[in-house]
């Protein structure tokens, strides 16, 4: 094999991304925090329903179904180091299989859920595979690619039958099963909260797990997970799958809260949104995907609210000021802050 | 484990918490939300960013307007305040803008939201919380359905009716006309198609030799028009708006399409589609027209004119004059001003509605002579009436009757 | 026969376009080793303001190399202003970066210059060739193309400052070792690919009419230009620029049902299927990967 000054831009792109996941072993005081945190977050997750407007569980909501395609396209990007622009495409294949099944076959709308996943997965999988000869730019212009594409798919006149074409579909609201005490709104808020919860919970245990060691060797150095044996091009394709399944069920979920999907709920400003959440949270770090999700969900707003006219420009610099600020993200903040804050316990 | 029984309890409390809470959500004036005694609060959602940012011009026409009203002195003493927010063209963000106008701001009703998808995303919510979503920024034919959603009104000619008249009128004038069609890809492409087909009647399949779509997101249309013009058509109707219109009013002139060119309503603007495209090129267009073009000489000595140009100077001085959004938002303003008049003092959300759907002849200054809305409950769109028009190069000449396109049911 | 002629003329000239901003594309990366999502948006400002010139009454020779300096400097001031503070920031976040950029000069273009079409004049005066089915307008854009294609391949192989842009981004730090100003050299990528951002944009707006999103699909059919002719040869870029252009319209033309609404759909397939068989692109360099 002939040696080449220039390292590829996936494997580059891994080194510089910075953050890793911290290893299962940390310090136990980190830990500790990490987990009061977690515990407050959750509290603070179940109250917050019964103690905010309908409007606010909204959107939170929708910052919560954001947080869970965000931690997908983390699996991909931050755990197995491949780049995506086009996650918007299988959060829009998630959306449109809720809306069909909801709305061609009267599908009960958490069947949806699982299926969208499924067939996420399977469309990820597939699209990992020629993904695999591309890297670094390339693969960005592939998956950009695809989200451009995918809302054209939807509105072709063949499929018009089941998509409704350029005028989307409208989903009816659930009411929550039961007869519990809970509106509309916080049912479905509570929903995601679950689902958002079990995410979570799969992505921790599949990176403590050989298949995310597997899948974070591949991205720390390809060449020498595959001459340990590691299968990387059937890793590869199942990272893609996995990640694709995670936006996926997002996708179904906000089909599900939103009411409506058409082929410009999809633009790809989505996909866009979604890769900003992702660095905003910290690369790597699967809690930055709820952080992310606040981002891309709030921000917006507070720019409005700052100037309706320069809206554009004034989210544009808080997201510049955010990559000066915390270049790494979220993740990389605290990962920075924690290691200071053992390191000083320990020469105590 | 010791998690879970945590967050049974915390759901637990949450559960109790929620019984206490859920009461006080009927407060103040609960059958005039949005109105006091001072204050008229309209809504507004239109895509400030992202790729339908064009039409933002609306908006901002509207929010001049009504500064002039309430500098006027109001309607019936109160003054309107007009939030208006930015959807990006995006559903999920219109049906967040929209809950947040309907639940945190408590308007009176959504007045002008813009786009086919984000109407169509608020719509069902709209209807179920009761809230007028008033003279909506699309001609897509399902805003205008009252049995179905009573709550939703559109304004503009619908774009059905718009391929309707245009049907028609081919198939009395040029009965043997081979048409090729150039349509957007999205709803306003497919209704105009739509109602095109309509229009022609059992001919339509005969007589349409081909059609070529082009997505919002293609730069040129150069292919789709020369595609058409090989197909032997010897009449081109144009169905695009104002960007794309241009590029293929120019094209056609280019290769030599001697072909009868009609094109949609939405480009008819001679400073913004006409003048790019080549006024040489232009000569001949047909389409067809309900408000006054400002650029149109025609209208030079129009005391209409003269108030919206003064509106314009003072209120807003930022916009462009050769917009034909500035025309349109102003005479929808109006038309707002005129409902909330009638509804005097009884401004519940009911009356509102009540006197949106009871329009009857009325004109506004900017029309084109002869026009006027008519509205009841059973017929929720406005304006139906056009009148088919010719480009001579210099400005748009009416000809033939004021024409209802009706849309069957 | 004669329909197929005129689609493979046509796609040449809207070819000419992508391939125009191809070229653009290719010279940011030669420079920063990124594709830079803003630069569409830069090249809409640099067409705006000639715009604004031209309508100050600015005589049209003089707003070009005008508007190619002001290009220049600005892309300079945002790699030293913008880009530096970043550091080695990790690859995505300046990502992020170029989407803020991207942001904030399309809401400022619409909030100076507002969002109506504007048409913008040509330098190659009205008329056409073959039958309408290329403007002189897209002659001389090709030509114009052609001739920068020429400037910069010189450039970059017999000039010291383009040797030493190409090392500095290759392997900036053997290049600092051999006492080139690595920083300097970036700026300067970054100024040239703003000059040449600038010369597409007053190309191609005469074409599609100048307003603030007029770059955003022109950017992702150049990027697909590039990377199909492979993004370390601008020649390659041209090329593939050309060959989008063809591809989509003969797409568009020939395959039944779908063809006519999938045109970009198809021609991105056909991409992403070459980069499958040659993953750096049809002119690109392979690069090998080092352990």
């Amino acid at each position: 094999m002939s040696v080449n000054t220039t390292t590829t831009g996936e494997s580059q792109a891994a080194e510089q991304q910075g953050i890793s996941l911290p290893a299962p072993a940390a310090a136990t005081g980190n830990a500790k925090i990490m987990r009061t945190a977690g515990i407050i977050l959750l509290a603070i997750g179940v109250a917050a329903p019964f103690l905010s407007g309908n409007f606010l569980i909204f959107q939170l909501t929708m910052m919560m179904i954001y947080a869970i395609a965000i931690l997908g396209l983390n699996i991909l990007t931050g755990i197995n180091g491949q780049f995506s622009l086009g996650h918007g495409a299988f959060y829009a294949v998630g959306a449109y299989t809720a809306a069909i099944m909801m709305d061609q076959f009267g599908v009960g709308y958490l069947w949806t859920l699982p299926m969208a996943g499924i067939i996420c997965f399977v469309v990820g999988f597939l699209f990992g595979l020629p993904a695999l000869r591309l890297e670094g730019v390339y693969l960005a212009l592939a998956t950009f690619a695809l989200a451009v594409v995918t809302p054209q798919l939807f509105k072709l006149t063949p499929f018009e039958h089941w998509t409704s074409g350029v005028m989307g579909i409208v989903i009816s609201k659930p009411e929550a099963p039961f007869g519990l005490p809970l509106n509309p709104d916080q049912w479905l808020y509570f929903l995601t909260f679950a689902v958002g919860l079990v995410a979570y919970v799969c992505a921790r245990n599949l990176v403590g797990s050989r298949t995310g060691r597997a899948l974070m060797a591949i991205r720390d150095n390809p060449i020498a997970a595959r001459s340990m044996g590691v299968n990387t091009a059937l890793f590869k394709s199942l990272a893609f799958g996995v990640s694709a399944l995670y936006t996926g069920v997002a996708g179904a979920l906000g089909a599900i809260v939103v009411q409506y999907i058409s082929p410009d709920s999809f633009h790809f400003a989505l996909s866009v949104a979604l890769v900003v959440g992702l660095v905003v949270g910290g690369v790597g770090w699967l809690p930055g995907a709820l952080f992310g999700g606040a981002f891309i969900m709030f921000v917006p707003n507070i720019a409005e609210e700052l100037s309706k006219g320069l809206s554009g420009a004034v989210y544009g610099v808080i997201m510049i000021l955010m990559m000066y600020a915390i270049p790494t993200g979220l993740g990389g903040l605290l990962k920075a802050a924690l290691g200071a804050l053992s390191k000083r316990s320990m020469t105590r | 484990m010791h998690k879970r029984r945590n967050m049974l309890k915390y759901m637990g409390a949450g559960l109790v918490l929620s019984a206490g809470l859920a009461m006080p959500a009927i407060s103040q004036a609960a059958d005039m939300p949005g109105v006091t005694d001072t204050e008229i609060k309209l809504g507004n959602i239109a895509p400030y960013s992202g790729p339908a940012s064009a039409y933002s011009t609306i908006a901002k026409t509207i929010s001049a307007y009504f500064d002039k009203v309430n500098e006027e002195g109001g309607i019936n003493g109160r003054k309107i305040n007009f939030l208006s927010y930015d959807d990006g063209y995006s559903p999920p963000k219109a049906v967040e803008q929209a809950r947040k106008l309907v639940e945190s701001d408590e308007v009176l009703l959504i007045f002008q939201s813009l786009g086919t998808p984000s109407n169509s995303a608020i719509e069902k919510y709209m209807n179920m919380k009761k809230v007028p979503q008033l003279l909506v920024a699309t001609g897509a034919t399902k805003f205008g359905n009252p049995k179905e959603a009573p709550w939703t009104m559109g304004w503009q000619p619908n774009y059905q009716s718009e391929g309707i008249i245009y049907g028609r009128w081919i198939t009395s004038e040029m009965p043997d006309a081979k048409i090729a069609v150039m349509y957007q890809n999205d709803d306003f492409g497919k209704d105009v198609l739509a109602g095109l087909k309509a229009g022609l009647g059992d001919k339509a399949g005969s007589m349409i030799v081909a059609e070529a779509s082009y997505e919002v997101a293609e730069p040129v249309v150069d292919s789709q028009v020369v595609k058409l013009k090989a197909s032997g058509a010897d009449v081109f109707i144009n169905i695009a708006t104002p960007k794309f219109a241009a590029q293929a009013i120019k094209k056609a002139h280019e290769i030599g399409w001697e072909a009868t060119q009609i094109v949609a309503n939405v480009s008819t603007s001679v400073a913004a589609v006409l003048t790019p495209a080549g006024l040489d090129a232009s000569t001949g267009v047909i389409s067809t027209g309900y408000l006054k073009d400002m650029q149109d000489p025609q209208w030079a000595d129009d005391p209409a004119k003269k108030d919206w140009e003064a509106f314009m100077d003072k209120y807003y001085p930022d916009g462009n004059k050769a917009s034909n959004f500035t025309v349109y938002g102003y005479s929808v303003a109006q038309t707002m001003v005129h409902i909330l008049t009638q509804a005097g003092d009884d401004l519940t959300r009911e009356n509102v509605l009540k006197q949106a759907a009871s329009m009857k002849d009325v004109t506004l200054p900017l029309f084109l002579p002869g026009m006027a809305m008519n509205t009841s409950e059973t017929d929720y769109f406005p304006i139906e009436q056009m009148q088919l028009m010719k480009f001579n190069g210099e400005r748009w000449e009416n000809f033939g009757e004021v024409i209802s396109g009706e849309v069957g049911g | 026969m004669e329909l197929l002629a005129q689609q493979l003329i046509t796609g040449i000239a809207t070819g000419g376009i992508y391939a125009c901003m191809a070229l653009a594309v290719v010279m940011i990366y030669q420079a920063i080793h990124h594709l830079n999502f803003a630069q569409g948006e830069m090249a809409m400002f640099s067409t705006f303001i000639a715009w604004q010139m031209l309508a100050w009454g600015v005589p049209y020779w003089l707003v070009i190399p005008l508007t190619v300096v002001i290009s220049f400097a600005g892309g300079v001031a945002i790699e030293r202003l913008v880009i530096r503070p970043l550091g080695d920031a990790p690859v995505l976040s300046h990502i992020v970066v170029f989407i803020g950029l991207f942001a904030i000069i399309n809401s400022l273009a619409g909030f100076i210059w507002d969002f109506t079409i504007k048409p913008f004049p040509s330098p190659f005066g009205e008329g056409s060739q073959f039958g309408g089915l290329i403007s002189n307008h897209q002659v001389g854009m090709i030509a114009v193309t052609m001739t920068v294609l020429v400037i910069l391949f010189l450039f970059f192989q017999y000039t010291r400052v383009g040797l030493a842009m190409r090392a500095a981004a290759e392997n900036p730090a053997s290049a600092r070792l051999v006492g080139i100003r690595v920083g300097w050299m970036i700026a300067l990528g970054w100024g040239m690919a703003a000059a040449i951002g600038a010369i597409a944009g007053i190309l191609i707006a005469p074409i599609v009419f100048l307003e603030p999103n007029m770059m955003l699909s022109i950017l992702l059919y150049g990027f697909a230009g590039a990377v199909l002719g492979g993004l370390t040869s601008p020649t390659g870029a041209v090329f593939g620029g050309f060959m989008v252009g063809i591809i989509e319209n003969l797409a568009g033309t020939y395959i039944p049902v779908i063809g006519g609404e999938l045109k970009l759909p198809i021609a991105l397939f056909l991409i992403v299927t070459v980069l499958v068989f040659k993953p750096t692109g049809l002119f690109g360099r392979t690069v090998v990967q080092r352990v």
